[in-house]
């Protein structure tokens, strides 16, 4: 068996190696053929698309498309000055065919992510441009004074490259400066940082509610006689059977302030009526609902590690002289963090890229960094900054994951 | 020893002669009922004495896994009392009873190290660490494996793990260990090598202990005394010897060693004989065990090496003497087994030692067998 022996042969000469890769080549196939439907849907629609949101994220062909002229004459230009009279000129010829085909808005939205005002400045330039005559320099810069500023220039020549950060850095509150250094953004346009550091905390907070709240359960689960557990797993399971919205407005309509609960609590006397709680469209109501929503997916691992770990073990510990507590602490429980370590990177990560329940339930201060992607996927109509934001979100999710992976195995994932 | 109420009263007369220290562990008319219906131990009664080795002994299901585990203090008996020491023991949770126990499966924590394992009894007593350190090492010498204790018990082999749980169960120095089928997962040579094992480390230590198996060699190679359980009842308790050699009932009969049954009623009792006659007409001298007067039914128990081949000459030598035919031959390396059509049963085995001088049986072949009345015991229908 050492490795300076010669490779083993079958029979008749030929490598062992070479003969067992022929001899399964065939099932290889055949597995791979049943297998060939499912991995042609995820890579048309998970995939693709993933590769699709991580170059949005970070593509830049605006300034290149739309303004070819202009960025060619700014090519031998200073940057000590406002660029002479051959840039304007490729800049009219440039707008001018712009407006013939039509697709300038984009261009416009592009620049006014960087220098606000260059919106206004592109599409009334361009309208007046008909009436102007040679040469265009003086007249430009009368029409929109953002074309007299040094600072346009220079943002349009570092904007005339294929790729960008600045839609990553604009997901964590930073932008560019004319200049190229990175630099807080105004005070008044911080959002995503907080709302990164919120949907983490609030996400933690939610997987320590449904490890709290599941961890007897799945106990009890696990330990019951088959009759009972059989009907308390229904029970486990009756929410994964209902749908998602009504689960969540029905959390609206217990929580809300002339809602059930606040209702018994005044009708208790524990409250007065005019100081009702606010419990929902807050981070209240987000815990609530979505530690409700998760709970499966931190018991069914958790039971299903506990269901592997014999009676007999609890048993021993008590027999060795342990006593319930401490028997549990220590055998008991240490055997059930694979289960707790399962359950709780399941449930983090599906929390953090929650949306429906905290755009229902959250209100405005218990909204996720997910909602803000849906804002600029649709209102906002910034694609380029939601892939940014949803990029980062996938790296957070990898990193956790590899982590996991790392200390407890993903093997331990399990559900029942 | 003639009839079971006499086999009682002398099972009775041991526990009276026993003197009031020398009984360690005792139940008393102990039962249990899991759902209210059905009795799963019906009316156990035990003595055991300090320093014995006793073994509960039956099929499964027979209630024997749960009397150990009142024991143990995991069950609460539905009737009657446990004393260990002479105090009842009921009331007593069971990290409190001081019992070690060895469980089917080892039950080792598979997340400590084998000296971990070890040392989780010492620790949870308070012990010193330098003791416990102490105690580990001697406990891991007397099994034998002073190198592993580094060890988790997932790369240890299977006898290494029992062996790991026996000396779990001791380091604490209990005075009383109870096992539940401690050998069951193992092969059979190994199983043999932890018998003589658990044999040794009984007698060094002087430990009372209680085993549970289903296995009656098991039982017989390492028993001071076996009590028989079959549907929740002690069909007889006596020492391995005793229990082979005069089996009380035709449960004990047959689940001890291997047993020759002819069935049919007494016909007549001679002196301290008595005469059988079985189904199939033929008349056999017995020794009466457990049977009622002239007329009853009862089982002819006869084990299979005490029966003789006939050669002529040697003829007188027994009471009972047949003519039959032979079925099967079993070649068994040291011994013959034979399977006979006698009296009607064609299910009846001869054990021949393979000697010289015994020349080889055809089936079809008539040959004369016979066997001592002393050898057949007459039992319980």
């Amino acid at each position: 068996m050492s490795d300076s022996a010669a490779p083993l042969t079958t029979a008749d000469g030929v490598p062992l190696k070479v003969s067992l890769r022929r001899a399964v080549r065939r099932s290889k196939f055949k597995a791979l053929l049943l297998v060939s439907p499912l991995l042609l849907f995820l890579m048309i629609a998970f995939v693709i698309p993933i590769f699709e949101m991580l170059s949005r994220s970070v593509a830049n062909p605006e300034v290149v498309n739309h303004l070819p002229r202009t960025v060619a004459a700014l090519e031998d230009w200073d940057r000590q000055d406002v660029p002479g009279e051959p840039v304007f000129e490729a800049l009219v010829e440039d707008l001018l065919e712009g407006q013939e085909a039509r697709n300038l808005g984009l261009l416009a939205s592009r620049l006014n992510y960087e220098r606000s005002g260059m919106r206004s400045a592109i599409n009334r330039t361009a309208r007046g441009l008909r009436t102007m005559d040679p040469p265009y320099r003086e007249g430009v810069i009368e029409a929109n004074a953002r074309w007299g500023e040094l600072d346009t220039w220079k943002i349009i020549q570092r904007e005339a490259r294929l790729y960008t950060p600045s839609y990553y850095l604009a997901a964590v509150d930073r932008q560019l400066s004319p200049d190229g250094q990175i630099t807080r953004a105004p005070d008044n346009l911080q959002i995503h940082v907080n709302l990164f550091w919120r949907t983490f905390w609030m996400s933690g907070l939610i997987t320590l509610m449904t490890l709290l709240l599941g961890y007897p359960i799945a106990f009890l689960l696990a330990s019951l006689p088959l009759r009972h557990s059989n009907l308390l797993m229904i029970l486990v399971l009756l929410p994964f059977w209902t749908s998602l919205l009504v689960r969540t407005t029905t959390w609206i309509a217990i929580l809300q302030s002339q809602g059930v609960l606040n209702d018994v609590m005044v009708f208790l006397g524990v409250i007065a009526d005019e100081a009702r709680w606010q419990m929902i469209h807050n981070k209240i109501g987000t815990v609530v609902a979505m530690t409700h929503i998760l709970l499966p997916f931190m018991i069914l691992p958790l039971y299903s590690v506990m269901k592997t770990i014999p009676p007999s073990y609890m048993r021993a510990a008590r027999s060795l002289g342990g006593k319930p507590f401490l028997s549990f602490r220590r055998v008991y429980f240490p055997l059930t963090i694979p289960g707790m370590a399962a359950g709780g990177i399941l449930v983090f990560i599906l929390s953090i890229g929650y949306y429906i329940t905290p755009a229902l339930v959250g209100g405005q201060s218990g909204r996720f960094i997910t909602n803000y992607i849906a804002y600029h996927m649709q209102t906002s109509l910034n694609w380029g900054l939601a892939a940014a934001i949803a990029s980062i979100l996938l790296l957070v999710v990898v990193v956790f994951y590899m982590v996991f992976n790392r200390l407890i195995g993903v093997d331990k994932v399990k559900l029942g | 020893m003639i009839d079971t109420s006499e086999a009682e009263s002398v099972a009775s007369a041991t526990s009276d002669q026993a003197d009031a220290h020398e009984i360690f562990a005792r139940f008393t008319n102990v039962q249990k009922s899991y759902d209210g219906v059905e009795l799963v131990v019906k009316d156990f009664n035990l003595d055991i004495r300090k320093g014995e080795f006793v073994t509960l002994l039956g099929p499964s299901g027979s209630g024997k896994t749960t009397c150990l585990m009142m024991m143990a203090g995991f069950e609460t008996p539905t009737h009657g009392e446990i004393l260990l020491k002479g105090e009842p023991i009921s009331g007593l949770p069971p990290h409190k009873r001081g019992i070690g126990m060895v469980f089917q499966n080892y039950a080792l924590f598979p997340h400590m190290t084998v000296a971990e394992n070890l040392a989780f009894p010492l620790e949870v007593r308070h012990l010193s660490k330098a003791q416990t350190k102490e105690k580990v090492a001697r406990a891991l010498a007397m099994v034998r494996l002073e190198e592993f204790g580094d060890r988790r018990p997932a790369q240890l082999s299977g006898g290494q793990q029992q062996r790991v749980a026996l000396a779990r169960a001791l380091v604490f120095e209990p005075e009383l260990v109870l096992m539940d089928e401690p050998l069951g997962a193992l092969d059979k040579n190994l199983r043999e090598e932890m018998q003589y094992e658990i044999k040794r480390i009984h007698a060094s230590l002087g430990v009372t202990m209680i085993y549970v198996t289903h296995d009656q060699t098991e039982a017989l190679t390492m028993s001071d005394r076996i009590a028989v359980f079959n549907d929740g009842v002690v069909q007889q308790l006596a020492s391995p010897d005793e229990l082979y050699e005069r089996p009380e009932n035709a449960f004990v009969a047959y689940f001890i060693g291997e047993n020759n049954r002819l069935l049919g009623e007494v016909s007549e009792r001679v002196g301290d004989d008595c005469k059988v006659r079985l189904d199939s007409g033929d008349t056999v001298i017995a020794k009466p065990v457990a049977v009622g007067g002239v007329g009853s039914r009862t089982t002819l128990s006869l084990r299979p090496e005490r029966v003789s081949i006939l050669h002529g000459d040697a003829a007188e030598q027994f009471d009972n003497q047949f003519t039959a035919t032979v079925q099967e031959v079993i070649y068994l390396g040291d011994h013959l087994r034979t399977r006979l059509s006698v009296c009607g049963n064609d299910e009846f085995i001869l054990k021949t030692p393979n000697a010289q001088g015994f020349g080889v049986m055809r089936p079809g072949q008539q040959i004369q067998v016979g066997w001592s009345s002393a050898d057949c015991r007459a039992l319980d229908a």
